[in-house]
């Protein structure tokens, strides 16, 4: 076993047990804690893969800005352990097989597709960071500008939604 | 060197526990938090094909979902914050006034 497919199951594992860990907690604030776990483990593996852009972008907007929007909401809100209803036994009857069924599905879509099978990942091989501020500011740059208007209509969005109605 | 699909099977198992968070949890909050897990498995599928057919269009699309994933994370924990402020209750259960 080489070292790198050694880090992968240890990130993969990571990734998958924070993934049933939020699942499993009751507790909001138990659950946002163990998808931050997630997503250091998704930073590394892009690390792994050779795509230190992402990487970092991963940590820094994901791990740092967004969950930690999370964690504030959840503390403001002051949320407790969730309750448990028939409703939610009901979920778990048809959510576990749908869910089963759907992963038995991109399995075999996956297990059909053998051409992506057989070429590994070596790590590094692109030039990549440079790569993609060209492709983004030159191929994509439409949609990048596009990407602006659409967080401004969404800051606008969190503060009219958020605000206190003065009476 | 570690096989592509091994990126991609672990990117449908992400995406799988997440759909199953999604139904299963009761928690407005947890329930949003599922699907940047989804966003986040889908992720991980770009990056691997991106790097396996060594082209970065791939992670330009990852960079644009990650930045809707914070526009939505932004709108949608405003309206968590107000429908808890109306509801007094993050249950989704409780947040029923469109059934008859």
């Amino acid at each position: 076993m080489t070292p790198q497919l050694a880090i992968f199951f240890v990130l993969a594992a990571l990734a998958v047990l924070g993934a049933l860990n939020l699942i499993i907690q009751r507790h909001p604030i138990h659950s946002a804690l163990s998808l931050i776990v997630v997503m250091i483990a998704l930073a590394g593996l892009y690390l792994l893969m050779g795509s230190e852009f992402v990487a970092a972008v991963q940590i820094i907007v994901y791990g740092g800005a967004i969950m930690v929007l999370f964690v504030f909401v959840i503390m403001l809100l002051n949320a407790g352990v969730e309750e448990r209803t028939n409703v939610s036994k009901l979920a778990g009857v048809a959510g576990i097989p749908l869910a089963v069924a759907l992963l038995g599905f991109l399995a075999a879509a996956i297990a059909r597709s053998n051409e992506s099978a057989q070429t590994g990942l070596q790590s590094g091989t692109l030039a990549n960071t440079k790569e993609i501020s060209t492709m983004l500011f030159k191929d994509f740059v439409y949609p990048f500008e596009l990407t602006s208007f659409l967080i401004l209509v969404a800051i606008l969005g969190a503060i009219v939604l958020a605000q206190r109605e003065k009476n | 060197m570690v096989p592509t699909s091994y990126y991609l099977i672990l990117s449908a198992v992400l995406f799988g526990l997440g759909v199953v968070a999604f139904v299963f949890k009761r928690n407005v909050i947890t329930i949003f938090m599922s699907i940047e897990l989804m966003l986040n498995a889908v992720n991980l599928a770009f990056v691997a094909f991106s790097q396996a057919r060594h082209q970065s269009d791939g992670q330009v699309f990852v960079l644009f979902v990650i930045v809707v994933a914070a526009a939505e994370a932004a709108v949608g924990l405003g309206i968590i914050i107000l429908t808890a402020r109306n509801r007094q209750s993050l249950n989704v259960e409780r947040v029923d006034l469109l059934k008859l």
